[in-house]
């Protein structure tokens, strides 16, 4: 195959989405180091300077990759992989502590994090496995690999480098499996835990107004009833089922609050009687009925209940100091502006104050004057809310909507499984990355460092996403040239 | 992949991105858009906002002498949050500003409660030590780049070039609550005109502050100008203020008044300006600035002879027999008398008031006026008072009395004079109708009665201000100008008729005249002065009586017009009319000739310790 035909194959609308987010990435990396006695822009020690050399050797990678045969990434996945695995594996052990965290590697003048690489070559690997032939996701039998493909990274990641952020990022290959067939339950699922999670810990310390017990376990209980209701009347269509499952409820809460007159009663106990009751219920029920297909909601109903059960002691005992602190900050338990909210509240005020068309490129006091913290990498979005406005953030989140809904694009008019599964991988690690990014940033998630994608300072991630983007380019631009040939 | 089952599934993919992507700009939405308070927190954050203070206004006697200056003072200023970014050097600190490092811990503790220093702030510069002289803070000044946190600020303070004239210049201090609220000019630790003129002026004087915005980073270093100084703004310096006070005058004033109590107004007939106003016992104004300013304070407001209040404006005596050139001009107005009306006086056998001077039988008035002679005074205001009879309930003579009382206050008696600069007053009282209606009766008070007020006892009360403007009126021959002290023209617009005609007065500057060629000032006259005045000595039932003296000189063209009362005293003529005539002396001749005059009243000492 020669040049030509790649450079007509290539999807000109990525490359120039990804040149214009990572150029107006550099400008703000410009403006938040820059301070006010600075002269020349020119000045390659600075942060900026650093920068615009990374976007160079970044794009002269993503061009030599572009010449790559791509057969290469599906031959040779898993000896990437497994190399990679090797390196993620060896980096803590060469590393240096950076502020808790060990996974950068120093190879002469620079610095690397192999974690940023891991994400693509991960995705080449479950690419490879998912496209083999005559793979199909029937049952979880057959995610169990795909899921040690992205569960091993990840373990490493969080254990032996001490980067949560970076190791929650392989959550986002759930949708690309979901893409390829896995049960439409385990992502609702996965966001039923995150609700059962938020409520038990929100409501934790408020009391009821009837009995003992804590509103948070309360409303967890009541919840998962909801939930296994909804899914015998609607998915199940076993009336019978919903008013037994109705009836058991409404009987255990009953008694607790009949018994409540004479003995103070702990309702958080009722409820949990109430889900055994529902559980030993369903079995009988999946037993003698022959109903198999109630197993699962028995699962989802015993997971979810001792989830819960298990969230406070989770939450106190197994969460470190400072991410309990975050979380709690953030749903608003613990207020403190000068702690642990220092910087989502700077942050705020930065974004706040640039109004509907900011204050000018440079002129943003909050991020020059370096009250937000980390303001050129994690919270890099803040300059932007505050030097470009309301215009200019929203701008942005356009940008990358329309750059992930183009990878989807491309994934979709992928006629080989391997491409549309990788691309359907890029699309998910960077809506994943711009969701927690400035979610954080908006005070919306928990505060987890990972960066901005083409926008945050640091060589790793704009290395590993222009590799990881330049990859589904090349595979793409052979798409052209298969149907050409 | 169109032949694919789950092909549907990339529209909840691409459809939680869209979901995520609306979210966030909502929120920004929220954030930019509708909230505005981020605006101001970002403001704050960033701006360091420094005061720049402008000089005071200087102030100037009424021949442009400086009286009143400006002294630089500096204060060391400490912000708590910078010094805790970095290891601070507290030995060396404490060597600079020569203080034991006890010392610092005390006062950083000091600073940073909150109960004791209320505007307490980590992030903002609090005084660690205020006034300071340049010499003082030399060394710190230096080595000031060592020390983060610490920043040196100038401020002015008062200069006194004259240890005199407390009362008409009042001080500076440190504004108050009260003052916060009322005008949001000022800050916690401004100062402001506490009293006198630099209260009543103070606007004028203080000038406006200016401001230095500068960008602070987050450990709060200062990084340049905010906006390029676009918020910035000057000082500009308080205006200049002239007074009609002569310091020469109101020293040789001040000194005459040592060791007694009482107080000296002198005014210009013709302007309404004071030349001198002098309250006794006084103060060192240069006293009550900087570090002992509270103790100092404390001090007078606590002394027995309350130094703080104005005796010359606000005690109040009975004129005693100052007041009988009044008279004589109402009752030549009321033409009760004529010029050469004579009475009879039986000297000290006079009923129903003995005279206190030995004189012919019959006088006239100018003779009555140089004798003092209580006897034709009270002959004249019983003709005066019952020149209609009593009808009914005494109608004719309460309207006679009415007159009288309308003349008297004609010449600013009896009330606070309201369009002057002179804060404190006391309005003293020249009795009405009413008043003596419940004390004796509507038909119960006769001119017999109040007969004590043909000779200016009995109920009536006067400031020595106001017997200074009497003074000035009767030079005048029949107007004041409300007495004040600044010399602009703002002050002299409104003329204040008597409403005794002009033509009467001729006679009773020359009854003054004789009271100090041969009356009871005889003893102290300067015959070239040409010096007219009045002695008078009130009964003072708690001790010996008090002596007043009110005078004008020239008598051709009145230059000065005076009012000196010196407590317990005794005679008039013995403490006040000599020296009202060294004031006059030292006002229209720039000097003291009878020093040896001057230098026994500056001896008399009236206070007993």
């Amino acid at each position: 195959m020669n040049n030509r035909s790649i450079i007509s194959g290539i999807d000109w609308w990525t490359i120039g989405l990804f040149l214009v987010i990572a150029l107006f990435g550099w400008l703000n990396i410009y403006g938040s180091s820059y301070s006010f006695d600075q002269t020349s822009i020119w000045d390659f020690s600075n942060r900026a300077g650093k920068q615009l050399v990374w976007l160079a050797t970044a794009i002269v990678m993503g061009g030599i990759i572009l010449m790559i045969e791509e057969k290469a990434y599906d031959v040779l996945g898993y000896i990437f992989y497994g190399a990679m695995i090797l390196l993620l594996i060896i980096t803590p052990l060469l590393a240096h502590d950076i502020k808790g965290s060990l996974s950068w590697l120093t190879i002469g003048p620079i610095s690397l994090q192999p974690a940023e690489f891991a994400k693509c070559f991960t995705a080449i690997a479950v690419a490879k496995f998912m496209s083999q032939y005559g793979y199909k996701v029937r049952g979880f039998r057959d995610l169990i690999v795909p899921f040690l493909l992205i569960g091993i990274p990840m373990l490493i990641i969080m254990i032996a480098q001490r980067e949560t952020g970076s190791a929650l990022v392989f959550g986002s290959f759930l949708l690309v499996f979901y893409r390829q067939g896995m049960s439409g339950y385990v992502l609702s699922g996965g966001v039923v835990c995150v609700v059962l999670f938020l409520l038990v810990i929100l409501f934790s310390e408020t009391s009821l107004p009837i009995g003992l017990g804590n509103m948070g376990q309360l409303l967890s209980t009541l919840v998962i009833h909801a939930i296994v209701i909804a899914l015998l009347g609607f998915k199940q269509r076993d009336i019978r089922a919903v008013i037994i499952v109705g009836i058991g409820v409404v009987v255990c809460y009953g008694i607790g609050l009949l018994v409540n007159i004479w003995i103070p009663v702990n309702m958080n106990y009722i409820g949990i009687a109430s889900l055994i009751f529902t559980v030993i219920y369903l079995l009988l029920h999946a037993l003698v009925d022959r109903r198999s297909s109630l197993g699962w909601i028995i699962g989802f109903v015993i997971l979810v209940t001792s989830l819960c059960q298990g969230c406070d002691f989770a939450f106190n005992n197994i969460l470190q100091e400072h991410q309990r602190t975050r979380i709690e900050v953030l749903l608003g338990m613990k207020d403190d502006p000068k702690g642990a909210g220092y910087n989502v509240n700077q942050s705020l005020i930065a974004i706040g104050s640039g109004q509907v068309t900011g204050k000018g490129f440079l002129q943003g006091t909050q991020t020059k004057l370096k009250f937000v913290p980390e303001q050129d990498t994690d919270f890099i979005f803040c300059t932007v809310g505050e030097e470009w406005g309301f215009v200019g953030s929203a701008g942005l989140l356009l940008l990358y909507l329309a750059l992930i809904l183009r990878i989807i694009y491309i994934a979709e008019r992928q006629r080989d499984k391997f491409s549309m599964i990788y691309a359907y991988c890029v699309a998910a690690i960077l809506l994943f990355h711009v969701t927690i990014n400035i979610g954080m940033v908006l005070g919306l998630l928990p505060v987890i460092g990972i960066p901005l994608p083409f926008f945050s300072y640091g060589g790793s991630s704009l290395w590993g996403f222009t590799i990881l983007l330049a990859i589904m380019l090349r595979l793409d631009a052979a798409r052209v040239n298969k149907m050409q040939g | 992949m169109i032949n694919d089952k789950n092909y549907n599934r990339r529209y909840v993919i691409a459809g939680i991105a869209v979901l995520v992507v609306l979210t966030y700009i909502v929120r920004l939405f929220v954030l930019q858009v509708i909230d505005q308070s981020t605006q101001g927190k970002a403001e704050t954050n960033a701006q360091l906002r420094q005061t720049i203070y402008p000089s005071r206004g200087l102030i100037y006697d009424r021949n442009g002498e400086l009286i009143v200056a400006n002294q630089p003072i500096y204060e060391v200023t400490v912000t708590v949050h910078e010094m805790q970014n970095t290891v601070f050097d507290t030995l060396g600190f404490c060597e600079k500003l020569q203080i034991t490092p006890e010392a610092f811990n005390e006062r950083m503790q000091q600073i940073c409660n909150p109960r004791k220093n209320r505007g307490f702030s980590r992030f903002s510069p609090q005084v660690f030590m205020g006034q300071l002289r340049q010499e003082e803070i030399a060394a710190l000044q230096q080595e000031l780049y060592k020390y983060d946190g610490v920043y040196i600020r100038y401020r002015t303070l008062r200069d006194y070039i004259y240890p005199i004239a407390s009362h008409v210049l009042g001080s500076v201090g440190e504004v108050n609550q009260r003052d916060l609220e009322r005008d949001k000019y000022y800050a916690i630790g401004d100062y402001s005109g506490r009293d006198g003129v630099e209260r009543t002026y103070e606007k004028a004087l203080r000038g406006e502050k200016g401001l230095k915005v500068l960008m602070r980073d987050s450990r709060g270093r200062v990084q340049g100008r905010y906006k390029n100084g676009e918020l910035d703004r000057s000082a500009v310096t308080g205006e200049n203020l002239y007074l009609g006070l002569d310091i020469q005058t109101q020293l040789v004033a001040e000194k005459l008044m040592h060791g007694k109590v009482g107080s000296i107004v002198a005014i210009e007939p013709q302007t309404g300006e004071v030349l001198a106003l002098v309250s006794s016992p006084n103060w060192d104004p240069s006293t009550l600035v900087g570090q002992d300013r509270s103790a100092n304070y404390q001090a007078l407001l606590t002394d027995s002879l309350k130094p703080l209040m104005n005796r010359a404006t606000q005690a109040q005596y009975s004129p005693g027999s100052t007041f009988k050139v009044l008279q004589a001009l109402i009752g030549l107005q009321e033409k009760v008398i004529t010029q050469s009306t004579q009475y009879v006086c039986n000297g000290s056998g006079s009923r129903p008031i003995r005279c206190t001077h030995s004189h012919g039988r019959y006088i006239d008035l100018e003779e009555g006026i140089e004798q003092s002679c209580n006897p034709y005074f009270w002959s004249m205001y019983k003709d005066l008072l019952q020149r209609k009879g009593y009808v009914g309930e005494n109608e004719g003579f309460k309207d006679c009395y009415q007159e009288w009382r309308d003349h008297v206050m004609s010449f600013g008696l009896g009330n606070r004079f309201d369009d002057t600069d002179i804060r404190e007053q006391a309005s003293g009282a020249i009795p009405s109708v009413e008043l003596y209606d419940k004390i004796y009766g509507k038909t119960g008070w006769k001119a017999l009665t109040i007969r004590s007020l043909s000779i200016g006892q009995g109920e009536i009360l006067v400031t020595p201000l106001q017997l200074a403007n009497q003074a000035a009126a009767i030079a005048n021959k029949g107007y004041y100008i409300t007495p004040h002290l600044n010399k602009s023209d703002s002050m002299k617009s409104e003329i204040h008729r008597t409403s005794i005609d002009e033509k009467y007065f001729d006679v009773v500057h020359r009854g003054m005249a004789r009271v100090m060629s041969d009356g009871t000032g005889r003893w102290y006259n300067v015959p070239e002065l040409q010096i007219c005045g009045k002695t008078g000595t009130v009964e003072n039932p708690h001790g010996e009586d008090h002596a007043l003296f009110i005078g004008f000189a020239p008598q051709d063209d009145p230059k000065i017009a005076i009012a000196v009362a010196v407590e317990n005293a005794g005679f008039g003529s013995k403490t006040a009319c000599p020296i009202a005539t060294l004031v006059i002396e030292q006002y229209l001749t720039g000097k003291i000739t009878r020093s040896w005059l001057y230098d026994e009243m500056e001896k008399i000492n009236l206070i007993k310790n």
